[in-house]
């Protein structure tokens, strides 16, 4: 593949992250706003392929669409009643939430745009990156990996506590 | 020309400031809670962006692995924060959050 078709896919794949990141926040409905995010996740997974990090890609559609979109798709269906049939959502502060938007991009392309040029290093990483990472995890981040795994484990016990359904609760009223 | 067909550090960078600011914007201006969550989640991923392309750029291993443990601690975020907002609407049958003003029922 020739160095024009790889940029034009990558132009295509920024294209679809930044236009449904878009969508997402500007969206007045809620559901709209959920599907978008899907297809922003997928653009960003397709990034991480450009990026040679194929395992975090793949990590990032099994976690993210798979798991995190379903449960915030679940959360709208949970806190918006059957009968009330458009699901909205209001907005507050535009004005000053425009103006932080925009001078936001616009500093952070200007500084990354006139601060000199980045050197890249000698080594940049080629190809897949799957055994590296096996590597690293059961070598230097063996520590960081474990606690990882046991957050993971604390957090969704209490996620599944506080969000049980609470019989004596119900029976009050 | 060159600037444009040749696909390099900047490029993803503009893409996650894009995606940062956007994330930004949400948390700042929507009422609804899970659309907050929605910008939390673009602003992970903005930050994983850049460390990618560090990473890359590099050619070290840290960033990948630091993104790696970001995927994590977003799932756990996640779960937690829908508890919470669930709860939340089981006190106040809304979850707007500017109409959330008391700790007590």
């Amino acid at each position: 593949m020739n160095q024009l078709t790889l940029s034009i896919i990558f132009y295509l794949f920024a294209a679809v992250t930044v236009v449904s990141a878009a969508f997402v926040v500007f969206s007045k409905n809620v559901i709209y706003s959920a599907f978008a995010l899907l297809f922003t996740l997928f653009g960003v997974a397709a990034l991480y392929v450009f990026l040679s990090a194929d395992f975090i890609a793949i990590t990032q559609l099994v976690v993210y669409v798979g798991g995190i979109l379903v449960l915030l798709l679940f959360g709208v269906m949970f806190t918006n009643t059957i009968m009330q049939t458009d699901i909205k959502t209001d907005v507050m502060h535009v004005v000053p939430g425009t103006i932080l938007l925009i001078l936001m991009i616009a500093g952070m392309l200007y500084t990354f745009y006139t601060t000199g040029d980045w050197m890249p290093g000698e080594a940049q990483l080629q190809g897949s990156v799957v055994q590296r990472i096996g590597i690293e995890t059961m070598s230097r981040y063996m520590l960081p990996f474990e606690m990882a795994s046991v957050v993971l484990l604390v957090a969704l016990l209490g996620a599944a506590f506080l969000a049980r359904y609470d019989k004596a609760h119900k029976n009050e009223h | 020309m060159e600037m444009f067909t040749a696909i390099g550090l900047n490029h993803f960078l503009t893409i996650s400031a894009i995606l940062f600011s956007l994330g930004m914007y949400a948390v700042m201006t929507r009422k609804n809670a899970i659309v907050i969550l929605m910008g939390v989640e673009l602003i992970m991923n903005a930050a994983n962006i850049n460390f990618l392309t560090f990473s890359k750029y590099n050619g070290g291993m840290e960033g990948v692995m630091i993104s790696l443990f970001v995927i994590v601690l977003a799932a756990a975020e996640a779960a937690v924060a829908l508890a919470i907002v669930i709860n939340i609407f089981k006190t106040f049958k809304t979850v707007d959050v500017s109409s959330v003003d008391t700790m007590k029922e």
